[in-house]
């Protein structure tokens, strides 16, 4: 299963590094990332794939979620396909 | 590859514009489970529904965490238990809106729709039984929903129901008037009523459909409303455009849910809905949007021309997004279910004559709008009897939802909480229908429905 990871927040040291690091230890592996300083904010959106992940998809989101929040930032995971159905015919 | 503004863009609709699939509904069959003996009728209807049904909210709440896209209702629609318990020795269906209730609040859905009956063209017994019990049914349960079609294109209006639906709709406000009427927002009454419906209080699983299916509906009237703010002072054609590319985007979400949902719960894809369903929350109304179009107020004039055009827009929209389009699929402009609706009430820009002519270009038809509790039967059966022509003659769905409030008058206004909302009570012709709804009968079938 492929997912998107968006992160939004204030610009800080460390952000990428902590995000990866969560991915890395729960066997999430990155696909795509961009990330973009968009009128202040930090915006990252990665696309990863849970294939090998040895966790599910509400585990990690509850991880990124509270790790994000320490952090300032909010942090989404989501499954791919609502983002490929909206926008690919 | 996914690209970063697609990304946010659709993160912006939900967070910011409301956009979220309003119902994931289950139809359920329950043509298998008729017997003569009430009592075991119902257990065979409760324990139908908690098999099928068992897994649907789980299912529901799993797709929304993963995709990141509120579903806000996870719902269960039935056959017309009408027709379901004909065959039951008995005068009274209470007991079976009770089992419908015990089955929804087991697996937790929140509305079941299907005390329903469909008396377009005449009653059986099953039909009459049905008609009798849905005071008592609406006022002893709490999310049972009821509906009765009594209209048709290919059969005409049944003016003896629209005269017995009258005194029904008064006799469930007065059963449930120590909460404001709330009885009458779960009845709804139907010309061309369809079998695929996944929106309360209107959904029944129709006898056409399968063991089971699956029927989403998708909403989104934030989401439409700030796309054409992008477009605006560019003509009606832009405008036109925008909508339908808004509208492809809403409604491939709700097929992606569809499609999962079904798949997850083993149970077939029926259809997708594309109407653009308000709630009371701000910036997620339809009449915000006629009035983003360039209108004051929604009901000046022009708000006819302005929701054909969105009603229209939105379904070549949705249409090529989702595999099998069906439902209503058309814009509601229930009162109380959204906020502009109301205000335009209140400022004296929206008045019920208004919002009849509105409904001969948009689904579904006069829908959540409170009434002074002094309102007659004759009245609300006449004002009935004009959306069922409305239906019958453009070949569309109507419906009347009106809700008599006992004890309250023009200015006061009526809670109902949650989606339902509040309503400002609203005016209603002092002219009497009383010897026209007198005389019962049916109206023809007019000459378009002689197709063949």
């Amino acid at each position: 299963m492929k997912i998107v990871i968006s992160v939004l927040g204030r610009d800080r040291v460390g952000i990428i590094a902590m995000v990866s690091t969560v991915l890395a230890e729960n066997g999430v592996n990155i696909l795509n990332l961009d990330q973009t300083i968009l009128d202040g904010f930090f915006n990252m959106i990665m696309t990863a794939d849970m294939a090998q992940a040895k966790i599910s998809l509400k585990d990690l989101q509850e991880i990124l979620r509270s790790k994000g929040e320490t952090f300032g930032l909010e942090i989404r995971a989501q499954h791919a396909d609502i983002f490929q159905v909206m926008h690919r015919v | 590859m996914i690209e970063l503004q697609d990304i946010l863009e659709t993160n912006r609709m939900i967070k910011e514009q409301n956009l979220d699939v309003r119902t994931i509904t289950m139809g359920i069959s329950l043509r298998d489970c008729a017997d003569p003996e009430l009592e075991a009728f119902c257990r065979k209807i409760y324990e139908k529904i908690t098999r099928t049904a068992e897994h649907l909210v789980k299912v529901g709440e799993d797709i929304e965490a993963e995709y990141g896209i509120p579903i806000i209702n996870k719902r269960i629609s039935v056959t017309p238990i009408a027709i379901a318990a004909e065959a039951c020795r008995t005068d009274s269906y209470v007991a079976v809106a009770e089992a419908l209730d015990h089955a929804a609040k087991t697996v937790g859905v929140n509305f079941i729709g299907g005390f329903s009956a469909l008396v377009q063209k005449g009653f059986t017994k099953g039909d009459l039984v049905l008609l009798n019990s849905i005071p008592e049914a609406l006022a002893r349960t709490e999310r049972v929903c009821s509906s009765v079609n009594l209209a048709s294109t290919s059969s005409g209006i049944n003016m003896d129901c629209v005269a017995r639906m009258g005194e029904i709709v008064k006799q469930t406000a007065h059963l449930t008037k120590d909460r404001d009427a709330i009885g009458c927002a779960k009845l709804v009454i139907f010309a061309n009523a369809v079998e695929d419906n996944p929106f309360m209080a209107g959904a029944f699983h129709g006898v056409g459909e399968a063991e089971a299916c699956i029927n989403v509906g998708v909403s989104g009237p934030g989401v439409v409303m700030r796309a054409i703010e992008q477009v605006r002072g560019a003509d009606l054609g832009v405008v036109a455009e925008t909508i339908k590319k808004t509208a492809f985007k809403i409604t491939r979400v709700g097929q992606l849910v569809a499609q999962e949902a079904s798949r997850r719960l083993n149970v077939p894809f029926g259809i997708v809905d594309l109407s653009l369903a308000p709630t009371p929350a701000i910036g997620d109304s339809v009449a915000a949007i006629l009035e983003e179009m360039g209108l004051e107020s929604a009901g000046a004039p022009g708000t006819t021309a302005a929701l054909a055009l969105l009603n229209d827009a939105v379904k070549k929209g949705g249409l090529m997004a989702s595999s099998h389009v069906g439902g209503l699929s058309g814009a509601f402009i229930p009162v109380s279910e959204d906020a502009g609706m109301i205000a335009a009430v209140e400022r004296g820009a929206l008045t019920l004559e208004k919002l009849e002519a509105m409904t001969c270009v948009c689904s579904v038809g006069l829908d959540m709008i409170a009434v002074p509790g002094d309102t007659s039967a004759a009245t609300i059966s006449a004002i009935i009897a004009d959306e069922a022509a409305i239906g019958v003659i453009n070949n569309k769905t109507t419906a009347v939802r009106l809700i008599p409030v006992p004890g309250k008058t023009v200015g006061d206004s009526v809670v109902f909480g949650g989606l339902l909302g509040h309503a400002p009570v609203m005016a209603v012709s002092k002219f009497r229908p009383d010897v026209f709804i007198a005389r019962g009968g049916r109206i023809p079938a007019p000459i378009r429905s002689l197709t063949n």
